[in-house]
């Protein structure tokens, strides 16, 4: 997707990094190409091991790309060293200076840019404030929680007023709650700030709630980007949908391509129709994809038929799996629970699984 | 019903470090190693000179007087030791110059060596300690090798056309600080490497990060955090170094004196064995009132940091 380059507040083009050298050499990242927004909440997301600390790096200046440019508002910073980027990084492991207090390390960085200070007081007290730690101030950094240690990470990072902030798995350490919190108050942290958020994640839920765009990454590689609503209901291949939420493969010939629609035949005989990505041409044998919710069991016949095999109980909703007749691949539906009643059938059970006009995608892989 | 306290005594007599005979080995250690001699030399330092070495046991405080006055032999009237108070200053001054050299080359040593991978690191942790394997003699012999008149050093200069003559390194507190500093450098390079080592070193990704050029890094990050290992090394390198006897003997030729050498002077030629305790208990005064202002001015600093 073309995009104007002034709107631009990180641009990645054709970036390789790799490390060691000869036989040993392993290539963290495979010619990367990315356009991030300015005031956009921008996710990389993608198993351990993709890449997404070693990009990271790269914008923030602690490694040097073997290949390509990383532009900052239009200018390479590629070779810059990380204290002369307006780049901050809120580092996974939080790396709070131990021999300071909290208002020190939150200070630390407008001292480095020999503020007045004056300046630098009111700008730790404000940043105090927006991440409620006012109370502990002067506290030792190796004295407060995980959560208070994140928070004080947050506030050292946003305290130079960065033009970017990158922020590397910062929830992972947290409990499930605090994180929960945490992720609302980054959120509004980034609405109120307005500065450009570039947060890594391997947690899908996380991406998908928290950013405007994401982008999944695989193996050194960038896969799709886009929004949550794009990848999670558009994945471009197989490893995206994957790897985003629950999803059904089921492999389908594909035949009359119109509109965007394919008319997808299933092995059981049924056919769906499928919608296709633009400028996409898919082979006569393709794999499509249906998510849980998006599929509905009932009582008769419907595209799909099987046996239940499992009812998994998930509070919110019932995961019902469902061994298809004929192929005797594994089917997941996902239904909504009702008060008092449970979800109509038992394990054993023959059932026919409706898939709506707008449920299946063809994949690209 | 026995009360807190007397539950608080039985548990004491059934723990089994206060039964005094399992303490013994230690205790006797301490007494025969440290303390007994100790004592002595404090008892020697109070008694008279015998007229061929040795005491007679006899009270006299003239060994202390004379640590710092000198009693003139026809008025005896009592006036400052000169002699004495320049030795006792050059002996710190040159311990505290040793000092800091030793941390000058050994704090980026130390950086280096913790900034290897972890497979050549106990290489050169290796190649630090080798010098360890010589005697303090020959290494010292070595140096004054290297620095006499017909040495390398001004062998190679002359070569070079640099200077004309040999400069005169040999038996200047010059050559007693290369010396020094030669010998004690792994005593510096050793402690601080050990907490060099422990470094967070995205601590210092973090410094870069905010902004902080190499030098602040240095300074704000990488110094207060290392700094137990920079005290430790400090003091390792200042006690041995105010008390070095081989070092100033060899390379100082006998006419700059050090503390020691002054102290051996006392139980050889001078034949002032209550002098040369006297002395001997000064030098460790001097250190323990080193020491403790050193490591209450940099524990001050530590306080101010938070
Ligand atoms: N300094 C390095 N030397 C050699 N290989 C490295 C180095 N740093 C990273 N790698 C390799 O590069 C690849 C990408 O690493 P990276 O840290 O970017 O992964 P990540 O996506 O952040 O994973 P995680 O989610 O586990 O943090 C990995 O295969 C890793 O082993
Ligand atoms: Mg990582």
């Amino acid at each position: 997707m073309p995009e104007q380059p002034g709107k631009n507040a990180i641009e990645v083009r054709g970036v390789r990094k790799v490390f060691g050298a000869g036989e040993a050499a392993v290539a963290a990242l495979d010619t990367v190409s990315v356009s991030i927004r300015e005031n956009e909440f921008f996710t990389l997301l993608g198993p351990s091991g993709c890449g997404k600390t070693t990009l990271l790096r790269l914008i923030a200046g602690f490694d040097y790309p073997s290949a390509g440019e990383i532009l900052l508002h239009g200018d390479d910073i590629a070779l810059l060293p990380p204290f002369k980027r307006p780049v901050n990084t809120v580092f996974q492991s939080y790396a709070l200076f131990p021999h300071m207090t909290v208002a020190e390390n939150i200070g630390f960085g407008l001292e480095m840019l020999r503020k007045p200070k004056a300046e630098i007081k009111a700008r730790v007290a404000e940043m105090l404030k927006l991440v409620r730690m006012e109370h502990l101030a002067s506290r030792r950094t190796s004295q407060i929680s995980g959560g208070q240690q994140q928070r004080v990470a947050l506030a050292r990072a946003l305290a130079p007023q960065p033009k970017v902030l990158l922020l590397d798995e910062p929830l992972s350490a947290l409990d499930y709650k605090l994180r929960k919190e945490m992720q609302i108050e980054l959120k509004r942290l980034q609405n109120q700030t307005g500065i450009t958020f570039i947060f890594v994640t391997h947690d899908q839920e996380e991406a998908l709630t928290m950013s405007d765009r994401i982008a999944v990454m695989s193996a050194g590689k960038i896969l799709q980007v886009g929004s949550p609503w794009d990848i999670y209901d558009k994945p471009a291949d197989r490893f995206v949908a994957d790897f985003i939420g629950e999803t059904n493969f089921l492999t389908a010939s594909i035949a009359g391509i119109e509109n965007g629609k394919a008319r997808a035949t299933l092995k059981s005989g049924a056919t769906i129709a499928a919608s296709v990505a633009d400028g996409f041409q898919p082979k006569s044998e393709a794999t499509v994809v249906v998510r849980p919710e998006h599929a509905k069991l009932v009582k008769g016949k419907a595209e799909l038929s099987g046996t239940v095999e499992n009812i998994v109980y998930f509070g919110t909703d019932t995961h019902i799996h469902v061994r298809l007749d004929g192929s005797n691949d594994l089917f997941i539906v996902r239904q909504q629970n009702a008060r008092n009643a449970d979800c109509g059938f038992e394990t054993g059970d023959k059932a026919g699984i409706a898939i709506g006009d707008d449920a299946a995608q063809v994949l690209r892989d | 019903m026995a009360t807190a306290e007397e539950i608080a005594k039985a548990a004491d007599r059934r723990d089994v470090r206060n039964r005094w005979y399992l303490s013994a080995p230690a205790l006797l250690t301490i007494f025969f190693a440290a303390v007994g001699p100790l004592a002595i030399v404090l008892v020697y330092s109070f008694l008279t000179p015998g007229s061929y070495g040795d005491v007679k046991w006899q009270f006299s405080p003239e060994a202390w007087v004379s640590v710092l006055f000198e009693r003139d032999i026809f008025d005896d009237t009592l006036s400052l030791a000169g002699a004495h108070i320049s030795i006792f200053w050059r002996s710190v001054k040159l311990a505290i110059i040793t000092t800091l050299i030793t941390l000058a080359l050994g704090f980026p040593t130390a950086y280096f060596m913790a900034t290897r991978s972890e497979k050549t690191r106990d290489l050169w942790l290796f190649l630090i300690t080798i010098p360890f394997w010589t005697n303090l003699l020959i290494r010292t012999f070595a140096v004054l090798q290297i620095i006499r008149n017909e040495g390398i050093v001004n062998t190679v200069l002359m070569k070079l056309g640099i200077i004309s003559a040999p400069i005169q390194i040999l038996y200047t507190d010059v050559a007693i600080l290369i010396g020094m500093a030669y010998v004690y450098l792994p005593l510096m390079v050793l402690p601080v490497y050990a907490s060099m080592e422990k470094l967070d070193f995205r601590l210092v990704e973090a410094g870069y990060d905010l902004y902080a050029s190499r030098w602040q890094v240095l300074r704000r990050i990488i110094f207060p955090l290392v700094k137990p290992g920079v005290i430790a090394g400090s003091i390792l390198v200042f006690i041995p170094a105010i008390g070095a006897y081989v070092t100033p003997s060899v390379l100082g030729g006998g006419k700059n004196m050090m503390l020691s050498n002054l102290i051996e002077l006392q139980f050889g030629q001078g034949r002032n064995w209550p002098l040369g305790s006297a002395l001997s208990i000064t030098v460790m005064l001097i250190v323990m009132v080193a020491l403790l202002v050193y490591v209450r001015n940099a524990g001050s600093k530590e306080m101010r940091h938070g």
